[in-house]
């Protein structure tokens, strides 16, 4: 019991959580953008493996950290441009559709690594974003070194939710990408055009799956390595229907499931020897599992969700 | 530009689209064969030969092929009604540390007739008992089963992870985390002498057309169908969609599972947690490949094979990563999901 109380009360428990957080941040917001849009993104495990790897790449080969970020947005996008073409343009199964994606941009992924790296033992590494100590907030104490000593990427993870919330339920675009999800006939009745919306939606959100991937590379780790992403992408497809498509609760679920991630990891040192390390590694997967059956009857599904829009079609 | 649904598709198109496809893909790949500065077409030859050039590389990959085609049927008959099982990457691993287990501490010492079936029930079995859970969550909660399937497949694999470095761990491996070895008796009779090819190939492909025939001739294969084409449609006409998608998942689950099992008793032995280089997932490009197709699975399976296989011996010769075999199966599932577009529309202007 006290070493429980011990692990709660370290501020490494609390600074922890945040760095876990980060990339399902990311990748929440990326899959509830699509999603909102109408679009199952199944791609995001590939496209945060690229994001991942060409982030490193790019900082690898002497772009900033910044300019990596950018390139893992940007690639992200392109991966994203390819779902979107085959789920909104041709109306193809979301499902085998992200599959390929997925499979297609981790195997990508792999095989550039590779020819770049191609049998060192110990990946090359880079030198990656450093806490920021926010002036002031950081002196506080607990709460300080806990919450205001994060990487750049962490605090711009926690902006972009809080910015899309408020794009989604408060401007235009917002509304547009509601509708396209919704129902895209009245939307095109209105004057929007919900392929148009659709593709824009599953690109800003590939970018930001990107962004989560790379942050991994970039801000959490210094080097790459396969199957780093281990089945994070995954697991924010679960957090979407946790948050209940909402961007808010979206960064509250991500950072609930954090606080069990990095409790886990504290435990099982704690405990090492006594239960088989492997249970709680199954924890983060199964917990996303429980979130479903827990959430998933409760929550409000876009309902043009996995429906291709045809014009003229019903 | 606008699509037009095609009122009847040609034989020519069915037959052509998935060669078309491979053909796309490969050409696609070979792109990044020259951007990794070898010459393509050398690559592509040595992937041939590396596959079938001599008898020792032709059973290799039929060895190869074998859990392919299982778990291709298993995404197959899945995908079909509609029922998104991701999940035979672990329920191959149940299937196989099931086959482990009873073989070392159940049944061990009865003869090869009667344990080598047994077994390879316990292996189809674990294989249901894994996406029967899955499913009940998407019947019970409305769980969409792609990301439980999914996520099951990290679970399952830490699963096993956890039985070989614990109760079925084998002490003679020093130290490796493996589990202990199925009896000899338990190992399914070579197909070619002097090779890795087993008898599973036989049970695959027999499977291949039992399940073609389920599909094709029977009331469960047409209500299975019906539920994937139109799930309301058919709860109209008289389906019990639930029961339906039970026995769909069943026979998914149970051929992934068998998958696993036919893997230790063919090849291995005994189970380490890299059994199986994805065997799951590729299940689902192969299903994909097929068009669904429960025979086209052979083909399609032998040719995933052949990538994987040949890609090592080229890779080797010409220094590009293995990886390229991925990138290539991965490619041939978005081209042909392409090219199946266009086999039920066609581009009006």
């Amino acid at each position: 019991m006290m070493q429980l109380f011990d692990i709660l009360a370290s501020a490494g428990l609390w600074a922890a959580i945040l760095r876990i957080a980060t990339p399902l941040i990311f990748g929440t917001l990326g899959a509830l953008v699509c999603e909102r849009a109408g679009v199952l993104n199944l791609g995001i495990e590939g496209i945060m493996t690229i994001g991942a790897m060409i982030g490193w790449l790019s900082v690898y080969h002497g772009a900033d950290l910044w300019t990596g970020l950018l390139i893992a947005a940007m690639v992200g996008g392109v991966f994203g441009l390819l779902h979107a073409g085959l789920t909104v343009s041709l109306g193809l199964s979301q499902h085998v559709s992200g599959l390929g994606v997925t499979l297609f941009a981790s195997s990508f992924s792999y095989y550039v690594f590779r020819l770049i790296v191609p049998l060192a033992s110990t990946p090359p590494t880079i030198v990656p974003f450093q806490p920021i100590a926010i002036p002031g907030l950081s002196t506080l104490p607990f709460v300080g070194p806990a919450l205001f000593t994060q990487t750049a990427p962490t605090y711009l993870a926690i902006a972009i939710a809080l910015l899309m919330a408020y794009i989604i339920f408060r401007t235009p675009v917002g509304l547009a990408i509601r509708m396209a999800g919704e129902n895209p006939h009245a939307a095109e009745a209105q004057g929007v055009n919900p392929m148009k919306v659709r593709y824009g939606a599953v690109v800003a959100g590939s970018a930001l799956m990107g962004m989560g991937g790379a942050f991994l590379t970039l801000s959490a780790f210094n080097s790459f390595f396969p199957t780093m992403v281990q089945g994070r992408g995954w697991i924010c497809i679960a957090l979407v229907v946790f948050a209940s498509w909402r961007p808010g609760r979206a960064l509250f679920g991500a950072l609930l499931f954090a606080f069990f991630d990095a409790f886990q990891l504290r435990l099982q040192t704690a405990l090492s020897g006594l239960v088989p390390y492997q249970l709680f590694l199954m924890t983060p997967y199964i917990l996303s599992i429980a979130a479903l059956a827990v959430m998933a009857r409760r929550a409000r599904v876009p309902q043009a969700l996995m429906q291709p829009y045809r014009r003229g079609e019903r | 530009m606008r699509f037009e649904r095609r009122e009847h598709r040609p034989l020519y198109l069915l037959v052509l689209t998935p060669l078309l496809a491979v053909v796309a893909a490969l050409a696609l790949s070979g792109i990044l064969i020259a951007i990794a500065g070898a010459p393509v077409f050398e690559a592509y030859w040595r992937i041939l030969t590396g596959a079938f050039g001599s008898r020792l590389s032709a059973t290799e990959t039929l060895t190869r092929a074998t859990p392919l085609m299982l778990t291709g049927l298993a995404a197959a008959v899945a995908f079909r009604a509609r029922l998104w099982n991701i999940g035979a990457e672990g329920q191959f691993y149940l299937g196989a540390i099931a086959v482990a287990a009873a073989s070392a501490k159940l049944f061990g010492t009865l003869p090869a007739p009667a344990l080598i079936p047994l077994l390879l029930l316990v292996g189809a079995v674990a294989g249901m008992v894994l996406i029967l859970i899955p499913l009940w969550l998407r019947l019970r909660f409305s769980v969409d089963e792609v990301v439980t399937s999914l996520l099951m497949n990290f679970v399952a694999l830490l699963f096993v992870s956890m039985l070989i470095d614990g109760v079925l761990k084998d002490p003679l491996a020093f130290g490796w985390p493996q589990s202990q070895s199925v009896s000899d008796h338990a190992m399914l009779p070579k197909l070619v002498a002097r090779s890795r090819l087993h008898i599973g190939l036989a049970i695959a492909i027999a499977l291949a057309i039992i399940v073609h025939f389920i599909q094709s001739r029977t009331v469960f294969g047409m209500q299975s169908r019906a539920a994937g084409l139109n799930p309301a449609g058919a709860v109209f006409a008289g389906v019990q969609l639930g029961r339906t998608l039970v026995k769909v998942a069943c026979l998914s689950g149970g051929l992934a599972g068998l998958a696993g099992a036919i893997e230790v008793m063919g090849v291995k032995g005994y189970v380490t947690t890299d059994l199986s280089p994805g065997f799951g997932y590729s299940g689902i490009v192969v299903a994909m490949l097929a068009n669904l197709n429960p025979l086209g699975v052979v083909f399609a399976a032998i040719f995933t094979a052949m990538m994987f296989v040949g890609a090592d011996g080229m890779s080797r010769g010409l220094g590009i990563p293995t990886y390229i075999a991925d990138v290539t199966v991965a490619l041939s599932l978005l081209t042909m999901l392409i090219a199946l577009f266009f086999t039920q529309y066609r581009i009006r202007r």
